[in-house]
């Protein structure tokens, strides 16, 4: 350890401090500039200076790089520092005169105006002052080394090398993030590629997906984080005291054995963009569904409030449901949440920009559930327009200066047997449920049959909603069709206890339909072995006859129909009762 | 028969438990209209279906035989289906022996969601077998035997 004076106090510290390092502990301001406590003292712009007494007089030195020694006594506020302090200020004044940091500490200082102008005088407030923070952070934490400086002195300028775009640029903003004057910018939207409003809201490399998220614990974006990289970085390993962030971690494909399965596996949205006369994808201000839900989520991009995509609020918002449902060309079915949600949404517009004037054009208003009629008639009140009739295309308006940026919604008003044609300009197009793109996949791999319109079977419509052909094999929520959530939750809490009573059985009945050699007939010829698909068929040599595992056999019955010497009964269709079938069959002319 | 009275083939159909008979049971449900002239038979695979029971059929009078599975790659066991398949191809040469059309035995791919395809299949081979006409026999063939009762009794 080594004693040191500030100011007239004894402290210790240890060996390596620096003395602004011990200063800041004994909270004995200091002003700094182009020290960050991320970087290596770096002693350049020499606002830190502070005075230690020496054997014979004094001696200015930078607090933020000279290490404390033992007996040190330091002065941080006398004459001399300040004085040298006003200089330094000074000088920056009549070269940045407008940069706020440098006006701050001008104000710091008592000093008003500069006594002279420099050559390089620059005016812009965002100037660079040369701390060098960018060009420091770039090398020793992110590992980059994407920016650099040339020439010296006064004519010192931060560049990228050779003055092009720096391919060893990671786009991590890090130098934005430590420039104290705002002369580095750093737009969010480059570093995603997509378009602001469609944000899922701020995020860092290090995050918490969502506010809902199960385990509620921080994941690392791969795609986003510094150290895959540069290697670099790191920032969050040290600051966490739990040691818990660990870069090394992949994912892992882990074996779960299971009894029974519940597919939940939910739903896809129709691509609005295939549409095209709603112009999604091509025309501004047009959203889907899912886009505003994102929007009207208070930790979404806008804080949950409703904005075109200049920062405005809109003043005139057209709801377009049934995009892709109930539609020949595209599904014939109805997608139930939509009218529900549409209404939803008109609702909450209603409420954050009640200046806004709301439409929302339907086929048929579907207000099928509990307290969902209550509620249109609600939003009724409220004063949203509703015109029933199906949308023929939205097109940009007229190319006036005062239409600029505004919609046309063509619909035919089917109740005053009208074509009409809306300005506004928002335009929210309430996509259809679609079975999710890998449900073809998925049915496979379950065994799973899919109804006509592509989402999972239920064993039966109305008898057996739940449970599908597979016995343990069960089915909820929008993977089955389109539902809205308390329908989900009724469905999966159906699955939920028919899995658990199973459990709670402890045994589970199999189906007797099993297969049997009856072995005085069985020759031994082993043609069933090699046909079985579950191997359920062993082969007794000192026998010589086969013989059907019952645990293994599943009940095919394609042994039964190979047998030559028909030694083999297929319980529940045996020939037996095959035939009798048959025969009472084609009793009847 | 009467002659004046349209010709009414009788169709025995073998359907597979987990698509095409619950196929036909969704044909049902949605209500389309197929016709009656198929009797359906559930086996749990279509490769349970024993040639000596299509032969048992049609010597007991079916004009027509319709055996139906899951489509390739879907069999609730792995590959029954493919199993009734080779059977099919290896039957209708047996057919042509007994000097029995061929088109009067047929197969067909129906899953679970196919209510449609069962009901257009039904129909289709209802009128393919009409236009064959009723299935005439000399004698009954020797050669299919008996179902073995006393296996079953054993
Ligand atoms: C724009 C919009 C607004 C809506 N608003 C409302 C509303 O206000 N009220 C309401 O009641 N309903 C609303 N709904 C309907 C609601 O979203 C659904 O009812 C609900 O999400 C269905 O839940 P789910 O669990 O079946 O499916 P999902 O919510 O889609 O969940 C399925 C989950 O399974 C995961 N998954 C998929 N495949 C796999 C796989 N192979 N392996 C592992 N995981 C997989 C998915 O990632 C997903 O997390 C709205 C729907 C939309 C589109
Ligand atoms: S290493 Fe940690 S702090 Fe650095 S970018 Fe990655 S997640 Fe962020
Ligand atoms: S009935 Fe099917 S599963 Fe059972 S032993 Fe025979 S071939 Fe194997
Ligand atoms: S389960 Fe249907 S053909 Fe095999």
């Amino acid at each position: 350890m080594i004693s040191l004076t500030i100011n007239g106090t004894r402290t210790e510290v240890r060996e390596g401090t620096t003395i602004l390092q011990a200063a800041r502990f004994l909270e004995i301001p200091i002003p700094t500039l182009c020290y960050h406590p991320w970087l290596k003292p770096f002693g350049a712009c020499r606002i830190c200076t502070v005075q230690v007494q020496r054997p014979r007089g004094y001696e200015l030195v930078t607090a933020c790089n000279t290490p404390c020694e033992e007996g040190m006594v330091i002065q941080t506020d006398t004459d001399h520092v300040r004085q040298a302090r006003r200089v330094v200020v000074e000088l920056m004044m009549a070269r940045w005169p407008n940069v706020p940091i440098v006006q701050k500490l001008a104000a710091e200082v008592g000093l008003e105006k500069p006594r002279f102008i420099s050559e390089m005088r620059d005016e812009a407030p965002d100037a660079c002052i040369l701390c060098l923070r960018c060009v420091r952070i770039c090398e020793e934490v992110v590992g980059a080394c994407a920016i650099g400086y040339e020439d010296r002195g006064i004519k010192r300028k931060v560049v990228t090398p050779f003055h092009e775009e720096s391919e060893a640029c990671v786009a991590c903003g890090a130098c934005a993030h430590v420039c104290p004057t705002g002369h580095m910018k750093f737009e969010p939207e480059d570093y995603r590629g997509k378009p602001p409003e469609f944000l899922l809201g701020p995020n860092t490399a290090i995050h918490v997906m969502t506010p809902q998220a199960v385990p509620k614990v921080p994941r690392i974006d791969r795609e986003s984080c510094i150290h895959f990289k540069t290697n670099g970085c790191q920032k969050c390993v040290e600051v966490c005291e739990a040691k818990a962030v660990n870069h090394e971690m992949t994912d892992q494909e882990l074996e779960i054995e299971v009894g029974q399965i519940l597919v939940a596996t939910g739903y896809d949205l129709f691509d609005a963009s295939v549409m095209a006369q709603y112009g999604y994808g091509r025309l501004d201000n047009i959203y889907t569904a899912l886009d505003i839900e994102r929007m009207l989520n208070a930790t979404g991009p806008t804080g949950g409030q409703i904005r075109l995509k200049n920062g405005q609020p809109p003043r005139a918002v057209g709801i377009i449901h049934c995009v892709g449902s109930r539609d020949e060309n595209y599904h014939r079915y109805c997608s139930r949440v939509c009218c529900m949600y549409a209404l939803k949404f008109a609702h909450l517009i209603k409420e954050r920009c009640p200046e806004a004037e709301v439409y929302n054009f339907y086929i048929d208003m579907r207000a099928f559930g509990k307290g969902y009629e209550e509620f249109y008639s609600r939003v009724l009140h409220e004063g949203v327009n509703v015109i029933r009739g199906k949308v023929a295309e939205v097109v940009q308006a007229g190319w006036s200066k005062q239409e600029e940026g505004t919609l046309l919604i063509r619909c035919e008003d089917t109740l005053i047997g009208k074509l009409r044609e809306i300005p506004v300009d928002m335009v929210i197009l309430c996509n259809a449920i679609e079975p999710r793109r890998d449900a073809e996949r998925v049915a496979r791999l379950f065994g799973l049959s899919r109804s006509p319109d592509g989402f999972f079977l239920e064993r039966h419509p109305k008898l057996d909603p739940v449970a599908t052909s597979s016995d343990g094999l069960f089915v909820a929520g929008c993977a089955q069709g389109p539902k809205d959530i308390p329908d989900t939750v009724a469905q999966a809490s159906a699955a939920a206890a028919r899995m658990l009573a199973t459990i709670a059985k402890g045994v589970v009945e199999m189906d007797p339909v099993r297969a049997e050699i009856n072995e005085e007939y069985c020759s031994g010829c082993r043609v069933c072995n090699a046909l079985c698909p579950y191997e359920a068929i062993e082969y007794l040599e000192d026998k010589n006859v086969s013989r059907v595992n019952s645990a293994l056999c599943k009940g095919c019955g394609t042994c039964v129909a190979a047998c030559p010497a028909g030694a083999i009964t297929g319980y529940g269709f045996s020939d037996l009762q095959l035939h009798a079938e048959l025969e009472g069959l084609l009793a009847v002319r | 028969m009467n002659q004046q009275q349209r010709f009414e083939p009788r169709i025995v159909g073998f359907l597979c438990n987990w698509c095409s008979y619950t196929g036909a049971d969704l044909a049902g449900v949605s209500r389309m209209k197929s016709a009656p002239n198929l009797r359906t038979i559930r086996v749990m695979c279509s490769g349970r279906v024993d040639p000596t029971l299509v032969l048992r059929a049609f010597q007991l009078g079916a004009d027509g035989v319709l055996v139906a599975g899951c489509h390739p790659g879907d069999c609730h066991y792995q590959e029954g289906n493919y199993k009734a398949m080779r059977r099919v191809l290896l039957l209708k040469r047996v057919l042509r022996e007994f000097g029995i059309d061929e088109r009067r035995l047929r197969l067909e791919w129906i899953s679970a969601s196919e209510g449609e395809k069962f009901a257009r299949v039904a129909n289709e081979f209802t009128e393919q077998v009409r236009a064959l006409g009723p299935l005439q026999l000399e004698e009954a063939p020797a050669a299919v035997a008996e179902p073995q009762l006393e296996e079953v009794r054993a």
